[in-house]
């Protein structure tokens, strides 16, 4: 029944479980967007700003991920819908649960990667900043020479962890019917009867996947700190 | 040494190895009541694993320690290492030996005052409010009365070691081990420490101390033991150890700490 | 659309479902404290089988969605004929079980991690200090180790709790009436599509901030030696 064959659910959960890694990941994108603008906005020291990037942080934080799911599938559709019937396209307009779901997960993932980043952007000696200063560097060159790959090192570890979450809480998009793995294990318990299996299976293959991608990162954290490693002796 | 006085600890033939490394060859001491003694030695002397072995901070692999009569009950576990027999009589021997620490070690969550009664109550079980009275007697005495309600951050360095100090003092404890307690403090609250010290032996405790302070070895106490590599390598008085008696090894490494940037 | 009087009758209707959410919460965050505490004790034991057993628990229920985990329990296990035939069934048929069941073993996952986190961060001086004064076995751990180690562990902790309140959204998938499956059942039979789910937030959010402010109250409460002092 889980096998590869006609009538088998393996190459059904194999995909699943690939678009689950791919919506994962380009809500983890769509976070990043989101939460270095919001750090942006905090470390500026605009208060506008930082009260608007505190709002956002605190409120997708403290909402159920299931509700802002849900929120942003229909509430996106109903948008689309009303500036479709505006400019004159009658009749519902969807969005794809694709972008809805991978939208979802970025604006929750978003909300905890600002603070990622910020804690990255404060962790950097100031001491460097003045010496590339003192070299003569502009801001820009200063941005993307010294800043940008200091604050991805020092983010590593965090941003590790919120991909983790952002792997479990896409399974929350199988409710938009995007056919990700929990959508696949949902549809093969019902067509077969089978829920202990196909359930189980998917249990597997998200842990398969978190596990992977977990010895992924440590490898890139690994990467990222060698200039950070004491010398001993 | 005072020898007419009754025995108050003896620790014979310690052994300690950490993986490959021996740290205690056979060390042997006997202190008699109101003994000061001072152990010396550069660092990976053995010096302090030598003062943890004696309370069981760390389980020497072989030798005997007796305080105030009693001996350590140790047996041999199936895979050769030492463990003490009974746990109970581990905990009964260290209430008898207050430690006191070279980072002071008080527990962060507790005033100084909850510190000091912390043991005396819940270990000794004495009456709480005997333990209160006698504790603030014991900081008077330190020098920090007015810091019984403070918790252990907002003190300096020299003030902690003062309290931590009473907090082994509250024990009743028939000798006081002293680990570097000097060594993590500033040049400057150094004295403020010694000088408590200082008035706990003339009081009469028994007392071993592992230090750098020479001074102190010399003027306070009444016996010096010098280790070296795991071994005493010289002992004795100290106007015997530092005058004419001295070792080679023992005359360099004073002049070592004498100027400690050499 | 948005009358008041619709956003006030659908804030009553999802008040009346709060009780629910709390519930499934309060009960969850109890046992799974329980099972966070045994597995911790397992993990930490230094016995072989028992460490790896706690282990493979924190690995399944923290490397894995609480979603799927509630479908293993709630409409795997019972599809087992020995399961059915079981004392179990009598639980794992009513929804509220399963999902208590799940979320508790899900958070005990998380709460465990944390919890050997903060035993590690006992400074070990201090220990060492308690073991100098003869304290040993449970006493130490009662009057020492525990409470350095809940101050430490608190800020996490606290953390783990409101992420549930979260968590419990998702007993809606398993036909229970809690807060934000009445606000989709509101939105099914009005066709509004914001207010009712906005409603809901709302309640959520304040519900988290309350839990926030308490636990920032609870924090400044047991850690007086780390303020500065007053005089």
């Amino acid at each position: 029944m889980l096998g590869f064959g006609d009538r088998g659910w393996g190459f059904a959960l194999i995909a699943g479980a690939l678009m689950t890694l791919a919506v994962s990941l380009t809500g983890l994108l769509i976070g990043s967007v989101l939460g270095s603008l919001i750090a942006w906005a905090k470390l500026s020291g605009h208060k506008v700003g930082a009260a608007i990037g505190d709002a956002y942080a605190s409120l997708f934080r403290g909402l159920p991920e299931l509700l802002v799911i849900y929120f942003v599938y229909f509430g996106s559709s109903a948008l689309l819908t009303a500036t479709g019937n505006l400019i004159g396209i009658e009749g519902f307009l969807g969005v794809p649960s694709f972008a809805a779901g991978a939208l979802g997960v970025g604006i929750i993932s978003g909300a905890y990667q600002a603070e990622v980043y910020r804690g990255a952007y404060l962790a950097i000696a100031s001491g460097e900043l003045e010496a590339a200063r003192a070299v003569g560097m502009h801001r820009l060159l200063m941005f993307r020479r010294i800043i940008v790959p200091q604050v991805l090192r020092f983010a590593l570890p965090g941003l590790g962890n919120l991909w983790q979450v952002a792997l479990k809480d896409s399974s929350l998009i199988s409710v938009t019917g995007l056919t990700e793995l929990m959508r696949t294990a949902q549809v093969g318990a019902g067509s077969t009867r089978q829920p202990f299996v196909f359930y189980l299976a998917g249990l597997g293959l998200y842990l398969t996947l978190t596990f992977v991608t977990d010895r992924f990162f440590e490898a890139a954290e690994k990467r990222a700190t060698r200039g950070l490693k004491r010398i001993h002796g | 040494m005072n020898s007419s006085a009754p025995t108050a600890i003896t620790v014979s033939n310690m052994h300690k190895t950490f993986g490959q490394l021996e740290v205690l060859r056979g060390i042997s001491l006997t202190a008699h009541e109101g003994d000061v003694i001072s152990i010396l030695g550069s660092s990976g002397s053995g010096k302090s694993t030598f003062l943890r072995c004696i309370n069981l901070l760390e389980t020497p692999d072989e030798g005997v320690v007796t305080v105030a009569g009693e001996t350590i009950e140790m047996k041999r576990r199936a895979d050769g290492h030492s463990v003490p027999a009974s746990q109970s009589q581990v905990d009964r021997i260290r209430s008898r030996l207050g430690m006191v620490f070279q980072n002071f070690n008080l527990w962060s969550h507790m005033t100084i005052l909850e510190n000091l009664i912390e043991a005396p109550v819940h270990v000794q079980k004495r009456p709480k409010a005997e333990c209160v009275e006698e504790a603030k007697a014991l900081l008077a005495k330190v020098g920090i009365d007015d810091k019984a309600n403070h918790y252990p951050s907002h003190l300096s360095g020299g003030q902690q070691q003062r309290a931590a100090i009473a907090r082994a003092l509250a024990m009743h404890p028939s000798v006081m081990l002293f680990d570097e307690p000097t060594s993590a403090l500033d040049p400057e609250l150094v004295g403020e420490v010694l000088r408590v010290m200082r008035s706990l032996a003339e009081e009469g405790r028994t007392m071993l101390v592992v230090t750098h302070e020479m001074g102190f070895a010399r003027e306070v106490s009444n016996h010096v033991m010098f280790l070296h590599q795991g071994l005493v390598e010289a002992e004795g008085a100290p106007r015997d150890l530092f005058g004419d008696g001295a070792t080679d090894r023992f005359r360099k490494f004073i002049s070592g700490q004498a100027n400690p940037a050499n | 659309m948005m009358s008041l009087d619709f956003i006030w009758q659908t804030f009553l209707r999802l008040l009346a479902a709060l009780p629910l959410t709390i519930e499934v919460w309060f009960l969850s965050i109890v046992f799974g404290g329980f099972v966070a505490a045994g597995v911790t004790w397992m993990r930490v034991s230094g016995i072989l089988p028992l460490s790896l057993f706690a282990r493979a628990f924190i690995f399944i229920f923290r490397g894995s969605p609480l979603l799927i985990q509630l479908f293993v329990i709630y409409y795997g296990l019972p599809s087992l004929p020995f399961v059915r035939h079981s004392f179990l069934w009598t639980f794992l048929r009513e929804p509220f079980y399963c999902a208590v069941l799940s979320l508790a073993l899900c958070t005990a996952g998380y709460t465990s991690e944390i919890f050997r986190g903060a035993l590690a961060a006992v400074p070990r001086g201090q220990v060492e200090a308690a073991r100098a004064c003869g304290m040993s076995g449970f006493l130490l751990f009662r009057r020492i180790i525990l409470p350095i180690a809940m101050r430490q562990g608190l800020p996490a902790y606290s953390t783990e709790i409101i992420s549930m309140t979260k968590a419990t959204a998702l007993v809606s998938m398993v036909t229970l009436w809690d807060v934000l499956n009445v606000a989709l059942k509101i939105r099914n039979d009005t066709l509004i599509t914001y207010t009712p789910l906005l409603v809901a937030g709302a309640i959520y959010f304040v519900l988290n901030y309350i839990l926030a402010r308490f636990f920032v109250w609870l924090e400044f409460v047991v850690s007086p030696h780390l303020r500065r002092r007053l005089h």
